[in-house]
This record gives structure tokens, sequence and C-alpha cells, in this order.
């Protein structure tokens, strides 16, 4: 079992601790009444992403967050971790997948962090509106992933560093969150 | 991946027995979607009540079922939750298909 790991945010700077595989921990300096902070470390997998889905809702629960935000989050997280899956780690190799959740007062932010392939090209997918106006037969079956991420998701900001990627985003909030 | 499927006369129903259809099962709906729909019926209507999430790859997935009918065959949907209704919406991919509020309604449309 491997100690503990630093992991440093560039949104926040902060460093601290990653804990065991698989874990979730809460720094409880860091909560409020409403507010908590999440990091997640898991192996890379799809059944994985699901697990970290659950896991990071869970730990949002006591920010009460509306039902569309909840859903922005699980959309936009889980494109970028099942991209991290199958494109930075993809089918023959397996790694750590770092997920940082830094609630602020109108927004949440994330931080992804992997040690697999980069993005091609060094940056994020340049996403345009799938084209759904042709023949049925030419519909795209792929390539909306990174269009919902960037729909729904503000700062994208995307570094590679010492061999690991890291990316970071805003999900907004809905003014009257918490209504459900 | 669980699809159950009936008759309706009008048309067949596939029911996704699943709350997800996402990354780690499109593949399999694909393809179990082949199976159910290799049927002579030129109606298919997909029924995702139950199905309260579904991303990037669960939508390729069913539009990749869809084109699986063939061009002579058409596949609607019914039934949609709000973040997969958002999803569709977003893509656009809400314009490519015909959306019921439900099985039933889809059945006073169909009723021949």
């Amino acid at each position: 079992m491997p100690g503990k790991h630093a992991v440093k945010c560039p949104e926040t700077d902060t460093e601290f601790s990653i804990g065991s595989m698989g874990g979730m921990s809460t720094d409880k300096s860091m909560r409020s009444s409403k507010s908590v902070c999440i990091r997640l470390s898991f192996a890379s997998g799809e059944l994985a992403v699901r697990t970290a889905l659950g896991q990071l809702k869970q730990g949002l629960a006591p920010m009460r967050l509306s039902k569309v935000d909840e859903s922005n989050v699980e959309l936009v997280l889980g494109e970028v971790l099942n991209n991290v899956v199958e494109h930075a780690y993809g089918a023959n190799a397996t790694g750590q997948v770092t997920l940082e959740c830094l609630p602020a007062a109108d927004r949440l932010r994330f931080c992804v962090r992997d040690s697999g392939k980069p993005f091609p090209g060094l940056h994020l997918p340049v996403a345009r509106q799938p084209i759904v106006d042709g023949p049925e037969g030419e519909l795209p079956e792929g390539g909306f992933g990174f269009f919902l991420v960037r729909s729904l998701a503000t700062e994208l900001n995307y570094r590679r560093e010492s061999g690991r990627n890291l990316l970071s985003f805003h999900i907004l909030l809905s003014p009257y969150g918490g209504s459900g | 991946m669980k699809l159950e499927t009936d008759d309706m006369g009008d048309f067949q129903v596939v029911t996704v027995q699943e709350e997800r259809i996402d990354a780690a099962v499109a593949i399999r709906f694909k393809d179990r979607m082949r199976e159910v729909t290799a049927t002579d019926s030129p109606h298919v209507v997909l029924d995702l009540s139950r199905v309260n999430f579904v991303d990037s790859s669960g939508l390729g997935a069913i539009v990749a079922a869809m084109k699986q009918l063939g061009s002579t065959r058409r596949l609607d949907l019914a039934g949609l939750t709000p973040t997969v209704e958002r999803v569709f919406r977003l893509t656009r991919m809400d314009t490519v298909f015909t959306i019921h509020d439900s099985v039933g309604q889809a059945q006073s449309v169909y009723a021949g």
C-alpha cells in the first residue's frame, strides 16, 4: 500500500495528503455548516468512475444543491473522469485519479489529476455542437463529451506538469440553489 | 444491461431496466439493443423512464441503436427524466428523435 502523497491544486495552491486508495476524506478545518471540501482518489476504471460520482454526490449532500446543479456536477465530472479512464490511461493502463472539490459562494471548483497520457496537442478538445441536421445514417455517435463539459462548466484550465495531467474547472451554482 | 421488450401492436417497446446508460455499459447497451430489435417491427419505442442518467457515451449508444435499425425503421424515445432530457436538449439530439412523455402517450399517438 503506497504511503500518503501530497497533492497541490493549482486553483488554491493548497497542499494536502491523499490517504489510501479508494478513500474519501473531508477536511474538517474547511467545513462550514453547509460546505465541504472533498478529495477522492481511486484507481482508474469505468466502474470506479461510477463509484466516485456516487461518493462525490454523498459528499456534496450537506450543501443541498438544486437538482439541476447536482446533475451538472454529475454530467461534467462523469465526462472528465471517463475521459481520463478511456484516453489518459486507456485500455491497457491503469493508475490513480485524484479529484478535489472546493466550494465557493456561487460555485464549485474542481481539480482532477492523473498520471496518464497528455491531451493531444497539450490542449483540451475544441468541442463544437454536434451536427444533427444531416442524414440519420450520418449522425455522430461520439464527440459530445467535451461539448457537454464546455456547456456546463467554466474556467477550464489544463496543465501538464511532471508527467501528470491537471484539469481544473468551475461549475456555477444556480442562484437559488439548495431548494431542491 | 437489462432490457425488456413487448409488442404493443402499433410498435415494439423496449424498456431499459437500468438507472444509467453511461460509459461503463454503453457498448453492452448497443449490443443488447441490436439483439432485442432483431425483429420485423418497423417502429420501436425506447422507454427510458427508469433511466436517471445518460452521459455522452450513453447518448452515442442510443444514436447507434437508432442507426442499427436502418433507414426503413424508426426509433422513438419515451419517458425522458430531467437530466436525460437536458443532455438531449444541450446536444440538440432532441430534434433527431420523436420524444414521447410516456409509452402510454406514444400508444395514443400511434393507435391504429
